[in-house]
């Protein structure tokens, strides 16, 4: 294999604004050949603009984009994809009604008759260790089976360099374990990789090299395995890092919440339904569920906060009282609060004043509309309380839901609700999209709010999140529920494993890795 | 910006339909003064544009509630005769006594007629999941039937004359004029209230903000705990009955009775007003007077020029045509791309990589 004195690829001095933000200012790093190389940087920092750009997505305002030695002008994705350049996105595009092998032809450039792709399919699988069952149907499959789709898809254009964009995000730990198996493989052949990343333990197992963005800017190029995962944290946030708060004496109070034997069917074609769902939450305790996307987390917020209601009264209990039949605004007055997943849209309407946001949830405990008046001075003055206490940066309680940033539109949101002093609080993703100050903030507004009395449920896709966060723990999967386990006493193992749930038990144990050497050499 | 494109669709379609009708081979210009400036230049018209304007804004202010939830009722028109069948069978049950309680009732029962219009594409889309526009639209063919059905047979004026037309409204059964010497009636004055009512409840009211919520984002009324389905009956219960009242109010001002040629299109020229008073009923009611210039501007170019009857529709058109036009350039900008030439790549991968 000869290797090529010349980076594979040179960014040199890439600057991309659109109005009112430079998502990137003149950024400029090598990736080698073979090379693991990590795009460290907290949400909005321009990791994704950066390789959006690489990918023939966009095009830089300023700079230049040297390949292999020659500058390259990468005009849409096709002309990426001849140079050699792959990608594999966080948000796939499959069709669920769909077999792989049809999905896989459909996203082809050039068109291959049905046989011999499925003789390249099966033989790229084959190499990498993507074991997967070209006939099965999308909908069927597993989040990390359906990445696998993804990656044989890029890989079966041969690429020398594959970008990865936050791939395990959507993984249990066992799934994880197995794709740097496969990156690793890959690396070893001469393909480069870039993966995009905030998680600093997997960029410390896996990368060579990681360049850390941060507003924009580049901040550092370091070796992940000398670093600390603190240190790199440290440059992603641009300071010091807060630990949260945690009283260290938790003691629980009486039941708040408590759920038993929830069921309900599932929505549509492929939505997931719950079954038999229970669980107990105390005064002072956050519980959280775990899961990998699409075992029915949306389904489960729904039927907590009442936008889906149950034949069962008795199947929801706050503090003693049966809610199960009672809608969302019914819950509401009983003393539930929820935060959905979706913030512009669902939490709140993106055009409408945060002020009138806070009608939408707040007017029946917080007296903001009587009598079927509203009062906009008293939604003014709370919305102003909470653009106070959550530092929500915002024009005023005047500005629009949907001119703040992700972080800002979560900190108002958690606001909203928690000053409003519910018995109880579910949330769905608090943190997801949003920049590492303001998560902290959103963490530490939790650990309080408990301390003061309330039962919180956690959801969330971000196991990390939950550990440091929760003090019980369930996983969902499935639509179903595992059994409760304490945080302290948790093993990762056993959670990624109920994470994998059902459809770990059906998939394929992991090829041994001299196999797959022996084939690697072989191939080259 | 959201308020100046109103006023440059209608600077627009005055200067296209100038245009275009000078190239039919009329004055073009004189056109556009008689649609335009004649009605406001002449005092004596002024109470015909006010007459005119009343049911417009009437049902205009019902169909921009209804559109902001993003619920559209297009069966205004079915609603408005319903209003005035109803009301007009009250009258012509009572059409032999007095009392000041017969011109009440008519009224109610035109509110009532209108609502229940309203309420069978509110109850087949609650159910069945029926599209309201399409429900709306074709009762509002059955209403027009009926009407046809009710003024040639059982409810025609068998003194003397043959034409296809209801009694003529009693004394008691005539709204008054509340201006000497004017057409201005009652029911200009009730619209303007109602108008102005709506306006608060739209703004202040919860159930204005269940409106905005259920038409802006669908997923936050039910997070919320606003009801869909709630919505929707309130919504076209709420526009039927300003229909039907805009109907009965037809029938005891200026009609005076019900014919074949009874429907005027109202229903259908209200959407335009709705949208051209951007679905603020106060918008609606300056909407209202602009169309219903063009009414009458359209008698007036009539007799002026001998132009067609069509050609007042054909205005009121242009003005919606450039009005949603000129929203869509407002909010997005027209760029020319150059399709750039693709570079080849200058490096050939050589496959033992």
């Amino acid at each position: 294999m000869l290797t090529d004195p010349r980076p594979r690829l040179s960014l040199r001095g890439i600057t991309k604004s659109f109005p009112g933000v430079l998502a990137n200012d003149d950024v400029s790093f090598d990736v080698s050949a073979g090379e693991i190389h990590a795009l460290l940087g907290e949400n909005g920092a321009g990791k994704s603009t950066l390789v959006k750009m690489i990918y023939g997505i966009m095009q830089p305002d300023a700079g230049q984009i040297v390949w292999n030695g020659q500058p390259v002008v990468i005009n849409n994705p096709k002309a990426a994809r001849r140079l050699g350049i792959g990608m594999v996105f966080q948000h796939f595009s499959l069709f669920e009604a769909l077999t792989v092998l049809e999905n896989i032809a459909l996203g082809m450039d050039a068109k291959i008759p049905q046989r011999e792709l499925e003789g390249r399919v099966r033989q790229v699988m084959q190499q990498y260790g993507l074991l997967l069952d070209p006939k099965r149907i999308v909908s069927e499959l597993s989040v990390g089976e359906r990445q696998r789709i993804e990656i044989v898809r890029a890989l079966l254009l041969n690429p020398t360099l594959l970008i990865m964009d936050e791939p395990t995000s959507v993984l249990t730990p066992q799934e994880v374990d197995q794709l740097f198996v496969v990156l690793r493989q890959l690396a070893r052949e001469g393909c480069s990789i870039l993966y995009i990343s905030h998680k600093l333990h997997e960029i410390k197992a896996l990368c060579g090299t990681a360049t850390i963005l941060r507003g924009g800017r580049l901040v550092d190029t370091c070796d992940p395995r000398i670093e600390t995962s603190r240190s790199m944290a440290e440059k992603m946030i641009g300071g010091n890092l807060k630990d949260i708060q945690k009283p260290a004496q938790r003691n629980f109070g009486a039941e708040k919440f408590v759920v038993t034997e929830l069921s309900i069917p599932g929505h549509g074609h492929f939505g997931v339904a719950l079954k038999n769902i229970s669980f107990r939450v105390h005064a002072g305790e956050i519980f959280g569920i775990a899961g990998v996307a699409g075992n029915g987390q949306t389904a489960l917020l729904l039927a907590l906060s009442g936008e889906q209601t149950t034949h069962d009264a008795d199947a929801i209990r706050i503090t003693g009282t049966a809610v199960g039949r009672l809608d969302a605004k019914a819950r509401r007055l009983k003393g539930l609060a929820s935060v959905p997943e979706e913030r512009n849209g669902h939490a709140a309407v993106p055009d409408f004043t945060l002020s009138d946001n806070s009608v939408l949830t707040g007017r029946d405990r917080l007296k903001l509309a009587v009598s079927g008046i509203i009062n906009p001075r008293a939604a003014r003055k709370y919305t102003g309380e909470v653009i106070a206490a959550f530092a929500v940066k915002a024009t005023g309680t005047e500005a629009t839901a949907g001119s703040l940033s992700g972080g800002n539109l979560q900190k108002y949101i958690m606001g909203r609700e928690i000053l409003q002093r519910p018995e109880v609080l579910v949330v769905s993703q608090p943190t997801w999209g949003v920049d590492a100050g303001a998560a902290a903030a959103i963490h530490q507004a939790l650990v309080d709010l408990a301390a003061a009395g309330s039962a919180i449920v956690v959801i969330s896709q971000d196991l990390d999140e939950l550990l440091e966060l929760c003090d019980t723990l369930a996983v969902i999967n499935g639509g179903r529920l595992s059994r409760v386990m304490k945080v302290s006493e948790a093993d990762i193992n056993e959670i990624g494993l109920l994470m994998g749930g059902i459809h770990g038990a059906a998939e394929p144990a992991p090829q041994p890795v001299a196999t797959i050497g022996v084939e690697a050499t072989s191939a080259a | 910006m959201l308020y100046a494109t109103p006023v440059g669709a209608v600077v627009l379609t005055m200067i296209v339909g100038a245009i275009i009708f000078s190239i039919i081979g009329y004055n073009g210009l004189a056109a556009v003064y008689e649609m335009f400036i004649a009605p406001l230049a002449l005092s004596y018209k002024w109470s015909a544009i006010a007459v005119k304007a009343s049911p417009l804004i009437l049902i205009g202010v019902g169909l921009a509630v209804g559109n902001r939830a993003a619920i559209w009722n297009i069966g205004a028109e079915g609603q408005y005769i319903a209003g005035a069948l109803a009301g007009t069978g009250i009258g012509l049950v009572t059409q032999d006594m007095t009392g000041v309680w017969i011109l009440p009732s008519m009224i109610l029962a035109g509110l009532v007629g209108g609502a229940v219009w309203g309420a069978i594409p509110a109850w087949l889309k609650t159910q069945f999941n029926v599209n309201e526009t399409l429900s709306s639209l074709m009762l509002t063919y059955v209403a027009i039937h009926l009407m046809n059905e009710m003024v040639t047979g059982p409810w025609k004026d068998r003194t003397g004359y043959s034409y296809p037309q209801t009694p003529i409204v009693k004394p008691d059964q005539m709204l008054p004029i509340i201006i000497p010497h004017t057409s201005i009636h009652l029911g200009v004055l009730i619209t303007l209230i109602i108008a102005l009512v709506m306006w608060f409840v739209m703004s202040r009211s919860l159930f204005g903000f269940q409106v905005r919520v259920v038409g802006s984002a669908p997923s936050a009324a039910r997070h919320a705990g606003f009801s869909y389905k709630t919505t929707v009956w309130l919504v076209f219960i709420l526009s039927g009955a300003l229909a039907g009242l805009a109907g009965i109010f037809e029938v005891t001002g200026p009609f005076r009775q019900m014919a074949l040629g009874f429907p005027q299109n109202y229903g259908f020229t209200a959407i335009i007003v709705a949208f051209l008073g951007r679905l603020n009923p106060l918008g609606v009611i300056i909407a209202g007077i602009v169309m219903a210039i063009t009414y009458v501007g359209g008698d007036l170019a009539q007799s002026a020029l001998q132009m067609p009857n069509a050609s007042k529709g054909i205005f009121q058109a242009m003005v919606l045509f450039f009005l949603l036009a000129s929203d869509i350039l407002v909010r997005y900008r027209v760029r020319f791309i150059r399709r750039a030439p693709v570079v080849a790549p200058s490096v050939v991968r050589s496959p033992a990589e």
